[in-house]
């Protein structure tokens, strides 16, 4: 629960929480699933009228905040999207948006950036090596200088919605250094194979890059550039990611409380045992420390502080490990109904765990935390 | 000595936090020593040794604020404080950071038993008391636990007898930090028999120091010796020391774990001085100083040890801004304060042990001429303290599970039963 939200903040919210409860409820969501599909485009459409995709990014460029704050704005809709495990690209959508509007020689871009903002197309940041999580360095592919543009050649493995972009932002580098390029999803030799992921909807995909030409103007900001881009867009799809998994556990929280109160065992609630009621006391107490350090996190990130680096990583540090504890020891209270595919705890505890996963794993980030503190 | 600088008030009379930042700024570089420039005997031990001159230090240094308009931040004028808010008392505690406070008067005197008279006290109490404390005249203590009463603390069997204008008391009270260099106390005893255990209870505001008291020390795992356990012989308390009613003890007593909760969390506004957690504190340096002394700086298990060490702090901070937020804006209730005491017994837990795996062998053993680690060994055997005093970590999930989240309470064989029929263990 948030404390300090501005009124058209809590609007935001409830008109988020509302539409996706209308529109993408559970049930939705397995069909999504069942149907191979990852999400409804009319839904994110609608969703984009709302404000999703148009928060981090200044009004000169088309988009705009509800509270002055995008930031902190953009993790309000990110909680929802977890409470509900919903669909849809929020956080690629998000960091490419912002990436495109704050680069040097926006204009460049702005065909795009309006088309993210008003839902109609979608775009995917790829910048991880095969195998490898968060590394900015080993995930840029190489970008050769040709003529008046660039030939990219190489792969990008774990690319979030990446089966779904119409245009990728691609970390590369070019001989002076890190930078970012954008590439139609259908330029000559991009090839993209979507991967079974362990989210319901969230999908991943590997992208190839043959030989791909693209201009100088393809360029985010100037080649060469990009090192303190790419750690404010990996900050901001971190604490997004973070704010997500403050809603899955709230909501899952929620409702393993109610099951306590009403499943009988010996002829009194499990919410009785006092085992049991030092677990969920435990339980809350991280759950409620995950959003306290979440909201700092959002808030340096907000201000661009110098310490939002390793706020984000004490986040996601935090939350990615005890949200997956969480949900499992409510696996637990459920019993055998907890492991059962009915049950919808597993579509929460996919969501988790992914995010646990990507943009690093707890552990990668308190490797981070380490090189910040100079140990 | 007063700062130079001008203090500049809002509309309502009351300096803003900027202004007095600046003046704090000013006053404290030329009336508080550097704890860097300390000589070595007063240095690392000034906030545990248990020596008289220690408090007399601390009471000096609290003149010294007093003096210089820096006392009791958060405290009413009209009892001896500034009047000011939690943000002012942040400034400040930012400002003084790295400098000499009497930091031992922090818990209980000015954390515990200065907000508890404050919510509950005679006015009488409050312009006595409260005042002296300010100006470092008086040193408060608590009187709550029994040596067989701990996480039962309203099974209290300190007994006080009515007689005429006054109250005869007898029995004993336990783990009572700085009992021997205290001058007051808030001591919880029954004056009731025949009624059910909370209600027969009545606090008093207590002289320490008087005839029929009696105070041991008692040694601890680590050495300190600043816990007390003291003993009542018809020690006669005037009928005016009666802090709330009589009978009322338990609704006092309430305040005071209230007070004590936010205390022991890292959640009191009434705290002055500079706290670890938030930012970078002491307790990061000394891991990075540790690995760096046993070799261990580039093994990335060490390292990201370190890193898990420093959120827990990080974190601690975060949550406190965050139930602070929760219930001043009445979104949590009082009681989630057992949430930041419960993070700060399991994250001091976890990081004793963090230093014990980094220190390695070095911290079974020291030699004279090896890296100072016995330090490490002696806080892990201390460990559980964090999860004991001001409360058990046990105690504070009951109360997150049941006034919280609102899950039933655990049943009580003593509930409702006159106290002179409830039984009582060996």
């Amino acid at each position: 629960m948030r404390f300090e939200l501005t009124a058209d903040q809590r609007l935001l919210q409830t008109a988020t929480a509302d539409y996706l409860e209308k529109s993408a409820p559970l049930g939705v969501i397995r069909a999504l699933h069942d149907e191979g599909r990852t999400f409804d485009r009319d839904t994110w459409r609608r969703g984009a009228e709302l404000g999703w995709t148009s928060l981090v990014v200044p009004e000169e460029t088309g988009g705009g905040s509800v509270s002055g704050e995008g930031v902190v704005d953009a993790t309000v809709i990110a909680e929802q999207f977890g409470r509900g495990c919903a669909p849809g690209p929020l956080a690629v959508v998000n960091v490419v948006a912002a990436a495109l509007a704050e680069a040097a020689g926006a204009d460049r871009h702005a065909g795009l950036l309006g088309r993210l903002l008003d839902g109609s197309m979608v775009a995917a940041w790829a910048c991880c090596a095969p195998g490898r999580g968060w590394d900015p360095e080993a995930g840029a592919i190489e970008a050769r200088p040709d003529g008046d543009g660039y030939v990219l050649d190489g792969t990008h493995d774990g690319v979030e919605h990446g089966g779904d972009a119409d245009a990728f932002l691609v970390l590369a580098h070019t001989p002076e250094g890190l930078s970012q390029f954008v590439v139609e999803r259908d330029a000559d030799g991009v090839s993209v194979l979507p991967l079974e992921s362990l989210d319901m909807v969230r999908g991943f995909a590997r992208v190839d890059y043959a030989g791909v030409r693209v201009p100088a103007t393809a360029l985010v900001g100037a080649a060469g550039g990009a090192a303190a881009a790419v750690e404010r867009q990996f900050q901001l799809a971190v604490v997004l990611q973070c704010a997500e998994l403050v809603g899955v556990v709230e909501r899952v929280l929620e409702f393993t409380r109610q099951w306590m109160f009403d499943r009988y065992s010996f002829g009194r609630p499990l919410a009785s045992y006092q085992e049991l009621k030092h677990r969920m006391a435990d339980m809350t107490l991280w759950s409620e420390s995950g959003q306290a350090t979440m909201a700092a996190a959002a808030r340096a990130v907000q201000e661009r502080r110098a310490d939002a680096g390793e706020l984000v990583s004490v986040a996601k540090s935090y939350l990615g490990q005890r949200a997956t504890d969480i949900i499992q020891d409510c696996v637990q209270l459920h019993g055998g109904l907890g492991v059962t595919w009915e049950h919808d705890i597993h579509i929460y505890l996919r969501r988790a765990t992914v995010n646990r996963l990507m943009w690093g794993t707890p552990s990668a980030h308190r490797r981070r935390i380490a090189d910040l503190l100079n140990v | 000595m007063t700062a130079t600088t001008t203090a500049v008030s809002d509309a309502t009379g009351m300096e803003s936090v900027d202004s007095f930042r600046l003046r704090a700024r000013e006053w404290i570089p030329a009336n508080l020593r550097r704890l860097a420039d300390l000589p070595a005997d007063e240095g690392a031990q000034r906030n545990v040794s248990s020596d008289e001159s220690a408090w007399q230090r601390a009471r000096a240094l609290q003149r010294t604020l007093y003096e210089g308009g820096f006392a009791g931040i958060c405290y009413p004028k009209e009892y001896g404080g500034l009047g000011l808010t939690s943000a002012h008392q942040r400034a400040f505690n930012e400002e003084v950071a790295g400098h000499e406070m009497p930091m031992r008067l922090n818990v209980p005197t000015f954390t515990i038993c200065g907000p508890t008279i404050l919510d509950m006290g005679s006015e009488e109490h409050k312009r006595e008391h409260l005042a002296a404390a300010i100006r470092g005249d008086e040193v408060l203590v608590q009187f709550l636990s029994e040596p067989g009463s701990g996480s039962d603390l309203a099974g209290a069997t300190t007994r006080a007898e009515r007689d005429g204008d006054v109250f005869v008391l007898n029995g004993s009270k336990i783990w009572s930090s700085g009992a021997y260099a205290a001058d007051y106390a808030l001591c919880l005893a029954r004056t009731d028999w025949d009624a059910p255990k909370h209600r027969g209870l009545t606090m008093f505001l207590m002289k320490v120091h008087q005839p029929g008291v009696h105070i041991e020390r008692i040694k601890q795992v680590n050495g300190g010796d600043e816990f007390c356990q003291e003993f009542f012989d018809d020690v006669v308390v005037p009928a005016s020391a009666v802090v709330g009613e009589v009978g009322g003890g338990w609704a006092v007593a309430s305040r005071q774990l209230f007070h004590e909760r936010n205390a022991v969390g890292g959640g009191s506004p009434y705290f002055s001085g500079a706290r670890a957690e938030g930012r970078r504190g002491t307790e990061t340096d000394a891991l990075i100083d540790l690995v760096r002394r046993t070799g261990r700086a580039d093994d990335p298990y060490a390292r990201e040890l370190i890193a898990e060490a420093h959120a827990l702090g990080v974190i601690h901070g975060h949550l406190v801004d965050r139930v602070t937020a929760g219930m001043r804006t009445q979104k949590m209730p009082p009681t989630a304060g057992s949430l930041i005491r419960l993070f700060h017994g399991e994250s001091a837990t976890r990081q004793a042990e963090i230093a014990l795996e980094l220190a390695g062998p070095a911290a079974a053993m020291s030699a004279p001429d090896g890296p100072d680690t016995r330090e490490v060994g002696v806080s892990f055997l201390f460990r559980q303290a964090t999860q004991l005093g001001g409360g058990s970590t046990e105690m504070a999930r009951n109360i997150i599970s049941e006034r919280i989240l609102g899950m039933a309470r655990e049943y009580a064989a003593d509930r409702d039963v006159p106290f002179n029929q409830v039984r009582h263990g060996r």
